[in-house]
């Protein structure tokens, strides 16, 4: 019930946004931030409470809860919580309550139906992190789209209306295949047992021939390739992060992109795990030339968002190749590089936001020399560039070195290869530091270093990186029952 | 016809007494007001007569009708969709006619004819009510005579109907050379009995070609976008939900009645030309800059994934294509809603120009459209999700992948149309043009409140399908 109260709690508070912001203009932030908090709240006492329990001692799922819904067609609310929804799920509070900070003077018009718009994309993350249900799981996989389509397409930039269709699109385009898989797979279940359900717990045990098999995998790992991004099908990205309104870019790197590496781990490894196996070169392959070719365009883009988000399509090459390298340690690198490239690449796209408020553009060639104008933000700066690029001591370390210990013994040349992709992040993110921070000063105009708002983001985002840098144990615990289940 | 007969066909007698009444109202120069008041209290009789005769159901009336479950379902349909057009013709007409009066009879009679398809069991039942409903739609197309679109229009519809009726009375007569019966169920008798069935195929293929025209199919869709433009905007939505539930159901029934799947060549020939509606209809609608002609192209692609759920002829294609047929009907209504709203004196709000900015304006009405329009791209939380789930679940169930592939893809593409309405909807504001509002304000509010209930039983639908269908499972099993 706990968890149904999580979604519901951003869902009726996205409502009341919407309905309150007709009386006052501040209403909507302070319910959205009310709301944030709350779910985060609710997230950390749970995080306490089965702190132990994740171990794989016990079962590894924690929380259980469903309901019937269309039980003509099999198809029940089915909510679930384990290790690895439980470190998603604080994820995305932990974001969620940053998003909402970091647009709180961004917006300038329609504030009620912004936050409505936010509130709903994080339910719907929330709703894909925990859905136990195929049918619900695809629901919600587009109940967060529809909110971010117009997040983007009404307070983006100027090219805003492209960059949304194609976000759109191309998500559809996947998630429409998937659902053609969700039926088949239905279809070959009750053509087996005669129980028609959409349960992920009665499919598990669905075993269809082998060639369908594949099939039916393709159409999954198509939705959540597309998502990731994966390399041929990641054109959608720079266009929407770039494009979004500095929240929206926030969510979309930091959470929207895990949604796809969760669809990887929960079910096409689980679904279907000899085809995953068979594929599990080729998607390393795939890893490997995103890392690279993100890390080689993110080193040519002149606007500061595009440059940021390549680096994601670099960082979630790592993520392929830790998932198809099927041994624990890369699975934990897995997790440790969602939850840090969610803080380091969210504080990135925060720290752009706060320069497009001051110096209203995102060309790097117009910056340069902030460094003396604004030191704290430098700073700030300086720490994420420098967790982008793999220092030791900070969280991306860690999943990064987990990733390709892991990744070797699977297959040391790809592995090679992905190394390669740790020297050019240092290149590109180098070089993002020299342009802004660094150099000659181009601005001449006074600027504001950072407020107090912006100082708790900052700190937070932070604290987080450096303890999960530090101390990465507590998540490693917690996802170990899973890790170990997915691995046998 | 004993006493039960009788009474099951009450609720058809009644619709034909409902433009008698009108007649007679007119005649003793009643305004518009009365008249649009009496005939939506007529359609409310027609629902009580149709509660009424619920229990007697199901009841053959040889050899023309039978009136059973799938007949009053669809049957429904129709006439709650027909009290929807009534509603919003008001305010749509009394502005720019100076005679509307004459609409409502021909609303009531093109509405007796599509459900008197519903009931058919006989050629001849078929094709009195496609005429019934033809001719009313002839007249009611050119409605607005002074226009020249809606007079284009007509014509149009007149020439082509006329050759299509052409079509499948020669198709008829080909499948009663054939058996020697007109009779759905002795057909079915007679084909089973004899071995070859050339000309029964033949026969049903030259009615096809009726058909998909009827249902605007690709090849037959010529004349879909300039109807729906020039037709005045309830009349678009009438042609759009009424008439294709109609002919609709009456080609489930046949289908059903003679087992057509069980013919290769058929239903080759159908999921050719769904395929072909899909593809055809989002690609023509990609460009469109007139909302109207938009909802006409995309009315292809939808009645192209509608033949989808027709081809496995099962229980769970039926019921896919009835609550299709449901959300498609609430949506379309809703939409032609709005745009009557919209619409000025001089001109229907045809163009997407009209509709930029319109969240500033009029965010109610802002808000059904863009629920309606993610609801024809399929998006979930409404009811278009859960009906083009039902018929992708009805095609993989039967392996239908091929079409199942083309709807997957095809509604890709439509998403971007509708996106782009949508986007439209929530851009920058630019022209500011109002509609004064002249009317008495009953009319306005009635309206709106009629828009916000079909948005929120879109909702509805797309989060509680369980109980609508089990409702019309349990109207389908009563036969």
């Amino acid at each position: 019930m706990i968890l149904v109260w999580l979604i519901a709690i951003l869902l009726i508070g996205g409502t009341l946004c919407w309905l309150l912001a007709q009386w006052n203009k501040v209403f909507p932030k302070w319910i959205a931030l009310c709301a944030t908090v709350a779910g985060l709240v609710l997230m950390v006492w749970l995080c306490l409470q089965y702190k132990n329990s994740g171990d794989g001692a016990g079962s590894e799922w924690f929380i259980n809860y469903r309901l019937s819904w269309i039980p003509a067609f099999g198809i029940s609310f089915h909510l679930a919580l384990d290790g690895l929804s439980l470190v998603l799920l604080l994820l995305t509070f932990f974001l969620g309550i940053l998003s909402v900070l970091c647009s709180w003077n961004e917006i300038k018009e329609k504030h009620g139906f912004y936050f409505f718009n936010l509130l709903w994309t994080l339910a719907g993350i929330c709703g894909v992190f925990v859905a136990m249900d195929l049918f619900l799981f695809y629901f919600f996989w587009e109940v967060m789209l529809v909110p971010m389509y117009f997040l983007i397409s009404i307070w983006g930039d100027t090219n805003r209306r492209y960059a949304s269709y194609k976000f759109f699109l191309f998500t559809q385009a996947g998630g429409l295949l998937m659902l053609l898989s969700i039926l088949a797979l239905y279809f070959i279940h009750a053509q087996q047992t005669g129980i028609y359900s959409f349960d992920y717990f009665d499919l598990l045990h669905t075993s269809p021939g082998a060639s369908t098999a594949k099939w039916i995998m393709m159409g999954f790992l198509f939705a959540f390739m597309v998502k990731l991004p994966v390399v041929p099908f990641h054109s959608w990205l720079p266009d929407a992060h770039s494009e979004a309104p500095t929240a929206g870019s926030l969510i979309l790197a930091g959470l929207l992109l895990k949604t796809g590496a969760y669809g990887i781990i929960r079910f096409v490894l689980t679904l279907f795990p000899q085809q995953a196996q068979a594929f599990g070169w080729w998607a390393m392959l795939l890893g490997a030339i995103g890392i690279l070719y993100g890390a080689f365009l993110a080193f040519a883009q002149t606007d500061l968002k595009r440059l940021i988000a390549y680096t994601s399509v670099s960082h979630m090459g790592f993520v392929l190749l830790g998932i198809f390298a099927f041994n624990e340690i890369a699975m934990q690198g897995v997790i440790m590089q969602i939850l840090t490239h969610g803080i380091s690449t969210g504080a990135l796209f925060v720290m752009a936001g706060m320069l497009k408020e001051r110096l209203h553009t995102r060309d790097i060639n117009q910056m340069g020399g902030l460094w003396t104008a604004m030191p704290f933000m430098g700073g700030a700066a300086m720490l994420f560039t420098m967790a982008s690029l793999g220092l030791p001591m900070l969280g991306n370390f860690i999943a990064e070195f987990l990733i390709l210990i892991g990744a070797f013994s699977a297959s040391a040349a790809l592995t090679v290869l992905a190394t390669l992709g740790l020297i050019f992040s240092a290149c590109y993110a180098l070089r993002m530091m020299q342009k802004v921070f660094l150099g000659p000063a181009t601005v001449t105009a006074p600027l504001k270093d950072m407020n107090v708002r912006e100082w708790v983001m900052m700190s937070a985002l932070t604290i987080g990186i450096i303890v999960l840098g530090l101390f990465p144990q507590p998540v490693i615990d917690m996802v170990k029952g899973v890790v170990g289940a997915l691995v046998d | 016809m004993n006493e039960l007969q009788f009474e099951a066909l009450l609720p058809f007698i009644v619709l034909a007494a409902a433009s008698m009444a009108v007649i007679l109202l007119i005649a003793f120069r009643m305004s518009h007001t009365v008249i649009q008041v009496a005939a939506f209290l007529m359609a409310c009789l027609v629902i009580f007569a149709m509660w009424y005769v619920k229990d007697t159901l199901p009841q053959s009336v040889p050899p023309l009708f039978v009136v059973d479950g799938f007949g009053a379902l669809f049957t429904g349909m129709i006439i709650f969709s027909m009290m929807a057009v009534g509603l919003f013709s008001y305010i749509y007409f009394e502005e720019r006619e100076e005679n509307p009066k004459e609409y409502y009879i021909l609303l009531f009679l093109a509405t007796l004819g599509a459900a008197t398809l519903t009931i058919s069991t006989h050629f001849i039942s078929l094709f009195i009510g496609l005429e019934v409903l033809s001719v009313s739609l002839y007249a009611l197309i050119a409605y607005l005579r002074n226009r020249n679109n809606a007079v284009e229009s007509g014509m149009k519809y007149l020439v082509l109907a006329a050759v299509s009726s052409a079509f499948l009375l020669f198709g008829m007569a080909l499948i009663y050379m054939e058996t020697g019966s007109m009779e759905f169920e002795r057909i079915a008798q007679s084909i089973k009995e004899s071995s070859s069935s050339v000309l029964f195929s033949m026969g049903f293929g030259i009615m096809v070609v009726a058909i998909g025209f009827k249902l605007a199919l690709v090849p037959f869709h010529l004349w879909a976008a300039d109807v729906y433009q020039g037709a005045p905007s309830p009349v678009t939505a009438f042609i759009a939900t009424v008439s294709k539930i109609g002919v609709f159901a009456v080609l489930l029934r046949f289908a059903q009645s003679v087992n057509l799947p069980q013919y290769p060549l058929v239903i080759s020939i159908f999921s050719v030309i769904a395929m072909a509606s899909m593809i055809v209809g989002n690609l023509l609608a990609l460009r469109q800059q007139n909302i109207k002609r938009l909802m006409g192209y995309s009315s292809i692609a939808h009645f192209g994934y509608l033949l989808v759920a027709f081809l496995p002829g099962n229980a769970a294609g039926v019921e896919a294509a009835a609550f299709y047929l449901l959300a498609y009907s609430i949506t379309l209504l809703a939409v032609f809603g709005v745009i009557s709203v919209l619409s000025t004196r001089m001109k229907d709000a045809e163009d997407l120009v009209i509709y930029k900015g319109l969240f500033h304006k009029q965010p109610i009405l802002t808000a059904v459209l863009s629920i309606c329009f993610l609801s024809l791209a399929g998006i979930p939380l409404t009811a278009g999700f859960i009906a083009k789930f039902f018929i992708l679940a009805s095609g993989v169930q039967q392996n239908l992948w091929l079409p199942v592939l083309v709807l997957v893809i095809t509604s890709v593409i439509g998403l971007y149309y509708y996106l782009r309405v949508i986007s439209t909807l929530f851009a920058a504001s630019s022209s500011t043009g109002t509609t004064a509002k002249t009317l008495h304000p009953f009319f306005y509010i009635s309206t709106y409140i009629a828009l916000i209930v079909m948005m929120l039983l879109l909702f509805w639908l797309g989060i509680f399908p369980g109980r609508a269908v089990e409702g019309i499972r349990e109207f389908l099993l009563i036969r």
